[in-house]
């Protein structure tokens, strides 16, 4: 009897511990990825932007290329391309399992998302406070950073929230392929061992983190949007 | 100023300005009038260069628009001040830093950014506005701050397209009062591109009359619109019923006698009746000036118009 409760106690300890390394693995690897997928993501945007048909400067053949391999990359099923990527995880990280070689697919995979959602933001913009910029001189480059960023900033905000959110998810997912995270635990102890509490926790922790990343997203929106 | 010679754009194989030919004198206001798709606005971008041309030459500040690189586009179009139907500000940032925009754009120092837009909020009237975000201002208020952004960089000339289009008749007509002081005041030569006949009355002193891109009318406002010609009438949807017997004779009241009580007086020293058929009061730059038609039989017309011919200042014509 006292054995079992002993066991017990030990357990609930170790679960503890499992689900508070699990979670600072998500965190880690969602946000990063995040931050990394939103430079990338914001540059590709930026170019979209610029060489559209109606864009500063059109380019149709840079706009085709990246419109073309952006949509590539966004039909890829998660899963899919995590596997994909194996090699060039590897050749990037070291090896293609474990919290940080999760990075590489999970930026590879948002990039291109968070770069439509940008070019979204962008579209957005009037088209005549960007020619009343020209009417006064502005040269190109001052119209994407003094113009079209001010003024997509606050969609932007939201499209990163949106990313993080998503990248939350697919970080779970990759801890069913190897990576670590809350998606491991439910795999590992909750799926191949069959414990229920541990699909409980993962799943209410995700919940709570999603619900936080998203009023905090809102919160900053409000405080950016004039 | 402004030197437009046989301009003519097309778009899409379609033209869209034909063969345009104008010149805009410095110091005045001047007038692109013309129904929705007329190709005015067009016209208007071709001078500072934000729309392309296919044919001709548009000459502004003595430089030739079509030859110009994109840094010379640049520096032609910081002389030129535009505003626009929807005012066209940037909704995040505060009428401040709108107003600013266009010198921090040119790299110009705080200081002289901070001197200059406190002078251009007291030129508009919207000194308490300051800090405020576009969103919280009324549309006249956000064409002020329009006109004050686009006078930052002490342009010669001034654009506008369609600036009073989205307002009400009062903020129309203070905005106008705005426009003209800053011609009279600053000096700053304007052209307004307008479908409103009223905007063009008060304050142009000369204007364009364009249909399907082509050249209609052109010339001072006083003439186009005392004397129309058809296509004038039919542009201005006038439509005259005038009697088919007897003469009818056409009078112009130019603003030095329009207040006299002509028509009455020569009714009394010819002893004659006549019929008053057609008529018209304008007020043009503050200017009135009138047009009226009048019938009568043959045989009393020569007396009439040898009264009108040596009696008064008015200008007369049979039709």
């Amino acid at each position: 009897m006292e054995q079992s409760i002993l066991n017990f106690y030990e357990k609930s300890i170790s679960m503890k511990q499992v689900l508070i390394d699990a979670v600072i693995e998500t965190l880690t690897m969602s946000l990063v990825s995040t931050l990394l997928a939103t430079l990338i993501g914001f540059a590709l945007a930026i170019v979209l932007t610029v060489t559209d048909k109606n864009g500063i400067s059109p380019h149709r053949y840079t706009y085709k290329i990246l419109d073309v391999a952006i949509n590539m990359l966004r039909s890829f099923p998660f899963i899919i391309l995590i596997i994909v990527l194996f090699p060039v995880t590897k050749f990037l990280v070291g090896k293609h399992t474990g919290t940080f070689a999760m990075i590489v697919p999970l930026t590879i995979g948002t990039a291109p998302f968070i770069a439509r959602m940008i070019e979204g933001a962008f579209k957005e913009v009037d088209r005549s406070v960007i020619e009343a910029a020209k009417s006064f001189g502005t040269s190109k480059v001052q119209i994407i950073f003094r113009v079209l960023l001010p003024e997509a900033f606050p969609s932007i905000i939201s499209a990163i929230t949106l990313s993080l959110i998503i990248i939350i998810g697919f970080s779970a997912m990759a801890g069913t392929v190897g990576g670590g995270g809350l998606g491991a635990v439910a795999m590992n102890y909750g799926y191949y061992r069959f414990d229920g509490t541990y699909i409980f926790w993962t799943v209410f922790i995700l919940i709570v983190l999603v619900q936080i990343f998203q009023s905090l997203g809102d919160f900053l929106y409000k405080i950016v949007k004039h | 100023m402004i030197d437009i010679k046989h301009l003519s754009k097309y778009f899409n194989n379609q033209k869209v300005l034909d063969d345009i030919t104008l010149h805009v004198n410095t110091g005045e206001i001047f007038a692109i009038v013309g129904h929705s798709g007329a190709g005015k606005s067009t016209l208007l971008r071709c001078i500072n260069g934000l729309e392309g041309f296919s044919e001709g030459s548009v000459n502004v500040l003595g430089q030739e628009v079509k030859h110009l690189n994109e840094s010379g586009l640049g520096a032609l179009r910081s002389q030129i001040g535009m505003i626009f139907q929807n005012f066209s500000l940037l909704n995040q940032k505060n009428v401040y830093d709108n107003i600013a925009l266009p010198m921090k754009v040119w790299g110009y120092s705080k200081e002289k950014i901070q001197a200059r837009v406190d002078e251009l909020l007291k030129l508009v009237g919207l000194e308490a506005k300051k800090f405020v975000y576009p969103k919280e201002l009324s549309g006249g208020q956000k064409q002020r701050v329009a006109i004050a952004r686009a006078l930052t960089l002490n342009p010669k000339i001034l654009l506008s397209d369609e600036a009073t289009s989205a307002l009400d008749p009062n903020t129309t007509k203070s905005i106008l009062e705005l426009l003209q002081e800053i011609n009279t005041q600053l000096g700053v030569t304007i052209i307004i591109v307008t479908h409103e006949m009223d905007v063009v009355k008060k304050v142009a002193s000369r204007a364009l009359l364009l249909e399907d891109g082509k050249v209609i009318g052109l010339g001072r406002i006083e003439e186009l619109f005392l004397r129309p010609d058809e296509k004038m009438m039919r542009f201005l949807g006038e439509d005259e019923e005038l009697p088919q017997e007897g003469v009818n004779i056409r009078l112009f009241f130019p603003s030095n006698v329009s207040y006299q009580p002509i028509v009455t007086q020569m009714a009394r020293a010819l002893n004659l009746n006549f019929n008053i058929v057609w008529g018209k009061l304008e007020k043009l730059n503050d200017h009135v000036v009138g047009s009226l038609v009048i019938n009568i039989d043959e045989q009393n017309a020569s007396s009439i118009t040898a009264y009108l011919q040596e009696k008064t200042e008015v200008i007369w014509e049979i039709i």
